[in-house]
């Protein structure tokens, strides 16, 4: 029996999500150009005015906004409204240079909140669940996301943030948690802490919703088998709010976007041509109501497919396909998005040779990043104890970097594995 | 003054062997090998006949390497002749960052080679123990 959050939404006719599309695009422009500078001077450097943009079919006349634009304009420059109208930041993981901040005013927390709201409903959720949030809370969008949505649903909220698997085992039993909200790793990983427990018994979970990184179909069976739930994927990113972009229906083959307040499009990565419905090719989002940090045409850097195929969930908006991959070096480890560049700098500054090799692996289920580094007369001394010293240092500053731990290996010079020249740079072993 | 070349080895099979397979090829002779290591690499120490020699040769094959001045100590080659080195170390309150003994066993003698944080303290400090140091040429080190 499907259920829905907003149904006169996520049922309405394909015309009544096109008539909303249309006429949200049109106002979103206006306010953009009226507002955000930084993208007016790109409209006008393509010529495009708000007057171009009559309808979704207009939309390719605008131009792109990538993460190279986030960060230029950080942290007010695609600001669109003025910050004693906003509420609250969030951010992404990673350095000053690399970090997003997106601003929200209460209505964009209001809207967020109800997209992750349809997600558990979608899942089965309603006012008499009790929902464990793991994600982590902060600055990260995946414990706040699903904490405002849990609300509005009005389940029994209870805010763990990540980690601690003990004090999540206590409450996911004493409370009786029905649904569980965190990365597919820590699922996997609390999945497996149960079995050692012995806990299975004592476990009321029926569903989980799980995201913010890639997982396969694989180990979709292993958490549904060992928390004995149905185990849902959830997509979103901070630039366009966090979570709750799209969503799993019980259907399971793939995301619903919430296409009132995101339009969707595929492009083809090298050329940025938009690509006819079923192509493969990058995501590209337009923020339709967002009105702090109202993005238009932002690359998501990750390849998929949209499909138009009726669900048998009576959902209407357009389902997207796992992420099959980036169009960038990006790597999405523990959650956190890791550029190989970030680890080159701080190579460089710490003293290494730039010649590195980025190994990430998923060791039970949890993913493990190796950087190999190359040994350099600079680093070298007689005393182990110095090269031990120095590399811990390294090991703290990747920390500080990245946001995560990183192992660091310390090899011959000269032996990271060249082909053709060009060093292989990442070695991603994760079966995703 | 003896001086010992210090090696960067990655814990990988095959790592020692190329190191003395280039001396070999060079006809440099060691007297003394030592490795400290983690799990994923070491530091390989030799004491060899032609250190400037050795040096060349290894970096020419790309290996990293530090020259380190040591101190060679001349003990009795029988139960308990490293004692009285450790009773100067122990009364002038020195720490050994490491030690290892010479091939080299010649008339009832043996070597150590000694590292410390000062190698002039080291030496002044053995020597009033009466323990004899032993130098480039009766070791055979040019
Ligand atoms: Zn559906």
């Amino acid at each position: 029996m499907p259920n829905y959050y907003q149904p006169e939404i996520e049922t309405a006719s394909r015309e009544q999500i096109l008539a909303w599309q249309n006429e949200r695009l049109v106002k979103q422009v206006k306010h953009v150009w009226d507002n955000v500078p930084y993208y007016r001077a790109k409209m006008e450097e393509k010529g495009v005015t708000p007057e171009d943009i009559k309808s979704i079919a207009d939309l390719h006349k605008l131009p792109f906004l990538t993460k190279a634009d986030l960060r230029d304009a950080y942290p007010y420059g695609l600001l669109g409204m003025p910050l004693s109208e906003c509420v609250r930041i969030q951010s992404t993981s990673g350095t000053t240079g690399r970090r997003v901040v997106a601003f929200y005013t209460q209505h964009d927390v209001d809207l967020w909140e109800d997209c992750c709201a349809r997600a558990i409903v979608a899942a089965g959720g309603t006012k008499e669940d009790v929902v464990q949030v793991a994600y982590g809370y902060g600055l990260f969008t995946g414990g706040p996301g699903l904490n405002g949505g849990s609300h509005k649903v009005g389940c029994l909220t209870l805010p763990m943030s990540s980690g601690n698997t003990e004090r999540q085992l206590q409450f996911m039993t004493d409370l009786e948690t029905t649904i569980l909200c965190c990365t597919p790793s820590y699922a996997a990983y609390l999945g497996e802490s149960i079995a050692e427990a012995g806990l299975r018994d004592k476990i009321k979970l029926k569903a989980g919703i799980f995201g913010a990184e890639a997982w396969s179909e694989e180990m979709r069976r292993d958490i549904q088998n060992s928390l004995g739930i149905k185990a849902y994927d959830i997509y979103g990113l901070t630039e366009t709010s966090g979570p709750g972009v799209a969503y799993e229906c019980s259907e399971q083959t793939g995301m619903h976007i919430n296409e009132d307040h995101f339009l969707a499009e595929i492009i083809d990565p090298e050329t940025g041509e938009v690509l006819p419905e079923g192509s493969k090719g990058e995501l590209v989002f337009t923020s339709l109501t967002k009105e702090a940090f109202p993005l238009l045409r932002y690359r998501t850097r990750d390849i998929c497919v949209l499909t138009r195929k009726p669900c048998s969930c009576g959902r209407t908006h357009v389902k997207m396909s796992k992420p099959m991959g980036r169009s960038d070096d990006m790597l999405i480890i523990k959650g956190v998005n890791v550029f190989p560049s970030q680890i080159e700098t701080v190579l460089l500054e710490q003293g290494y040779p730039a010649n590195y090799q980025i190994i990430v692996d998923r060791v039970n289920h949890s993913d493990t990043l190796e950087v190999m580094v190359e040994m350099s007369p600079e680093k070298f001394s007689d005393s182990l104890a110095d090269i031990h010293d120095e590399e811990k240092k390294l090991v703290a500053a990747l920390k500080t970097m990245l946001g995560i731990y990183a192992k660091v290996r310390i090899v011959s010079p000269k032996s990271i594995t060249r082909s053709e020249g060009k060093a292989v740079r990442i070695i991603d072993k994760r079966k995703i | 003054m003896i001086h010992q070349i210090s090696i960067f080895l990655e814990n990988r099979a095959g790592q020692l062997a190329q190191v003395t397979r280039v001396l070999a090829d060079h006809s440099v002779d060691m007297r003394a090998i030592s490795i400290a290591e983690t799990s994923d690499y070491g530091v390989l120490r030799v004491i060899v006949d032609d250190a400037d020699k050795a040096t060349n040769v290894l970096l020419e094959n790309g290996f990293i390497l530090s020259k380190t001045p040591v101190t060679v100590v001349e003990v009795p080659d029988q139960a308990g002749g490293l004692s009285p080195v450790l009773e100067a170390l122990a009364e002038g309150n020195m720490d050994i960052e490491y030690m290892y003994s010479l091939f080299t066993h010649r008339d009832g003698k043996a070597y150590m080679v000694f590292r410390t944080a000062d190698e002039e303290k080291f030496k002044a400090l053995v020597t009033a123990h009466g323990v004899a140091l032993a130098g480039n040429e009766e070791l055979g080190i040019k």
